[in-house]
């Protein structure tokens, strides 16, 4: 594994059964992540955004299992792991996770200082007073005034973003390499929005954090993201640094989905929006999952799945556009007229 | 410009309280605006702001504690004949952000999409109301024969779609929606985005259009009010809002708004809003006032005389 690689995700297929039938989840997907990176994972509910990180995690629920492919973290493959013993190494301590819903993470009948203080003397080896000044430092570090006060309360005293501020202290008490935060904001108000995201970012900086962003919203991409992952239907489609992706973007699925924001859009006239809906899992997905929804398809989209083609040393794509062999294919409009002001304003 | 446009819905000095009598707690302090005939009316502001207890107060749902709602002209808050009452409630329909909680689980879309047709007390057969389902479904780009499912078997874009449907089969001149796209995926959002406005031009609808996305909210709205902790305190066309936005709370609104633009992404400086910015005191009262044509500003004196200097 290369030195920055912290987290080496390899051919990874995940399945679900539900009902007799199988759901191939995430369908040999292969990822690295750099040591201090943000990354955003980026792609509409149901591309398999939240499942592919759990397996990071262990935490695939129990009709999910993992069909091959390995996860290397710290010279291990965590899709070896078998029991909770060994996924108890990992999580929290190496990985930890902010969810949409801090109440999920949060147990509503203990006070937050109690919370906060369980994961300090579990991961820091602090007791006693240390341990309660270090709940109170916590809380201050992510930004939460009266910490003393503050602690013995529960979590129902606390607003929505005050939740999920808890909930980012309580990940970084355990001092983990690698966070995680699945929507993190996605159920907050955009200026409590902005300033979560101005702590977690605050956060990697100090603690020296790897983060991956999970979310559905090109804001919050273009706001948090050094690089970028685009899924769709449970494959990565396309992987770039974030002006790569968001001004030259090259798969038809990430054409598709920038072209469809309003920000583009002309007042008065339709908004691009892609037909049809996304392939259904339960069914062996053949070429390229995309091509029945992409008005440029090509033949062989049909019949065979893309390998990804580099388009840059940071920047590829799994389309057959970017095959030598095939026709050209101009880009939307829209899309020319991103690659216009990136490349004018970049200078 | 815009005077002798139509002025199809009116709201002067509307207050809604909840609670106790002695204690009440005030959700919407006097609010006022109108909303032309074939408008799109944006209203925007965080969560808790009072957006949805405005619009359930035009349909009537919320009583009000004071002002006057007015459509074509004519009061439809507070006591008014079973008759009026009727038509209101036909002409005025609501369409809700969550389609998985706003639509009824257990009835079949058929009953969802006819119920406004039951309790307004139509005389419609069986068969004309069965077609004036299949009608409404068509209408928004569904098969008629979803009308014998159940909503659970549908997609958050296509359980929108059957919420329109509902408003849409009670013929209406207005429709509130209340975040009707903020749960939906980008690319869904576009496609309920280009329904409503073809609908619109199709039928020359009226729109009251809430949301917490001012960029989604400027796309398609020709005037927007910003609400804040149940005051309007900013209203005017939507690109002159976003070209001199004045109040701090605009502004702060604005700021916070992830682009999807990392360039802009890069430079951006986050405003931080402190109501207790302005001053305000018995002596020294917030004002509300038309600082360039079309738009309005709520401020103390010295803060509008400012605004004005500023545009
Ligand atoms: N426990 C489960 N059983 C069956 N299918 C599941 C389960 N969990 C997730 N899935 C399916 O896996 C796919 C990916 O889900 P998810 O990762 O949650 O999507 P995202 O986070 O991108 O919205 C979806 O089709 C979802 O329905
Ligand atoms: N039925 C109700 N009873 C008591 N308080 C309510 C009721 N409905 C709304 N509120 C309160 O009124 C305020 C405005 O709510 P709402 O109109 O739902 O805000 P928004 O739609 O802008 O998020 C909130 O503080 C809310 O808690
Ligand atoms: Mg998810
Ligand atoms: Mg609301």
């Amino acid at each position: 594994m290369e030195n920055n690689v912290i987290l080496s995700v390899q051919d990874l297929d995940v399945k679900f059964t539900l009902r007799g039938q199988v759901l191939h989840a995430i369908r040999g997907v292969s990822l690295d992540v750099y040591k201090g990176e943000s990354l955003a994972i980026v792609g509409e509910s149901g591309s398999g955004k939240s499942v592919f990180v759990k397996t990071f995690m262990g935490l695939l629920d129990a009709n999910g299992y993992l069909d091959g492919g390995h996860i290397l973290y710290g010279g291990q493959d965590l899709a070896q792991f078998r029991s909770e013993k060994e996924w108890l190494t990992i999580r929290g301590r190496e990985i930890a996770m902010v969810l949409q819903d801090p109440m999920t993470s949060l147990n509503p009948l203990k006070t937050i200082g109690k919370q906060i203080e369980e994961a300090v003397v579990l991961h820091q080896g602090l007791k006693g007073e240390a341990a309660h000044q270090a709940v109170l430092s916590c809380l201050a570090d992510v930004g939460i005034d009266q910490p003393e006060k503050r602690a013995k309360q529960y979590p129902h005293e606390f607003s929505g973003g005050m939740r999920q501020r808890v909930v980012i202290a309580i990940a970084i008490a355990c001092r983990p390499k690698i966070l995680i935060c699945d929507e993190p904001t996605t159920a907050l108000d955009v200026t409590i929005q902005a300033q979560i995201l101005e702590l977690i970012k605050a956060m990697q900086k100090k603690y020296d954090l790897t983060t991956i962003y999970i979310t559905h919203d090109l804001g919050v991409v273009a706001n948090v993201a050094d690089r970028i992952a685009v899924m769709y239907a449970g494959d990565i489609v396309e992987t770039g640094a974030c002006d790569e992706v968001f001004y030259d973007p090259r798969h038809p699925y990430t054409w598709a989905l920038l072209s469809s924001l309003p920000q583009l859009g002309v007042k008065g006239e339709p908004l691009y929006s892609i037909q049809g809906t996304p392939p259904n899992l339960f069914h062996e997905v053949r070429g390229d999952a995309f091509a029945p929804r992409n008005p440029q398809a090509l033949k062989i989209d049909f019949v065979e799945r893309p390998p990804f083609f580099q388009v840059s040393p940071t920047h590829k794509a799994r389309t057959w556009l970017l095959d030598p062999r095939a026709p050209k294919v101009d880009p939307p409009a829209h899309i020319l007229q991103l690659r216009e002001q990136g490349v004018n304003r970049h200078g | 410009m815009a005077d002798n446009r139509e002025i199809l819905l009116e709201v002067k000095d509307l207050s809604v309280t909840f609670g106790k009598k002695r204690n009440p707690f005030t959700a919407v302090d006097k609010v006022s605006f109108h909303i032309y005939k074939g408008e799109t009316f944006g209203l925007v502001g965080e969560s808790g702001s009072g957006k949805t207890t405005i619009g359930r107060a035009i349909i009537r749902i919320n009583p009000t504690a004071g002002g006057d709602v007015l459509f074509h002209g004519e009061k439809i808050n507070g006591p008014i004949s079973r008759a009026k009452d009727r038509e209101v409630t036909r002409k005025i329909q609501m369409i809700f952000q969550d389609p998985m909680a706003s639509l009824n689980e257990r009835a079949k879309v058929d009953y969802i999409v006819s119920e406004g047709l039951y309790s307004n007390g139509s005389h419609l057969t069986d068969q004309q109301r069965r077609e004036k389902v299949a009608q409404a479904l068509s209408d928004v780009g569904l098969l008629p024969e979803f009308a014998d499912r159940f909503p659970h078997e549908f997609s958050g874009g296509q359980r929108q779609r059957i919420g329109i449907a509902r408003a849409l089969v009670m013929e209406p001149e207005f429709i509130i929606a209340d975040e009707p796209i903020s749960a939906l995926d980008v690319s869904i959002r576009a496609q309920v985005l280009n329904l409503l406005s073809k609908l619109q031009k199709e039928r020359g609808l009226t729109y009251l259009f809430i949301a917490h996305d001012l960029s989604v909210v400027r796309f398609i709205c020709e005037r927007i009010a910003v609400i804040h902790k149940g005051r309007i305190v900013e209203l005017a066309e939507s690109e002159q809002l976003f070209a001199h936005p004045l109040h701090p709370y605009t502004r702060a609104l604005l700021s916070a708004i992830p682009q999807p633009d990392p360039i802009s992404e890069r430079k951006k400086v986050l405003e931080v809003y402190d109501p207790a910015c302005h001053g305000y005191s018995p002596e020294n009262p917030p004002l509300w006032e038309e600082v360039e044509p079309g738009h309005f500003v709520q401020g103390s004196r010295r803060e509008l005389d400012a605004y004005r200097a500023r545009l």
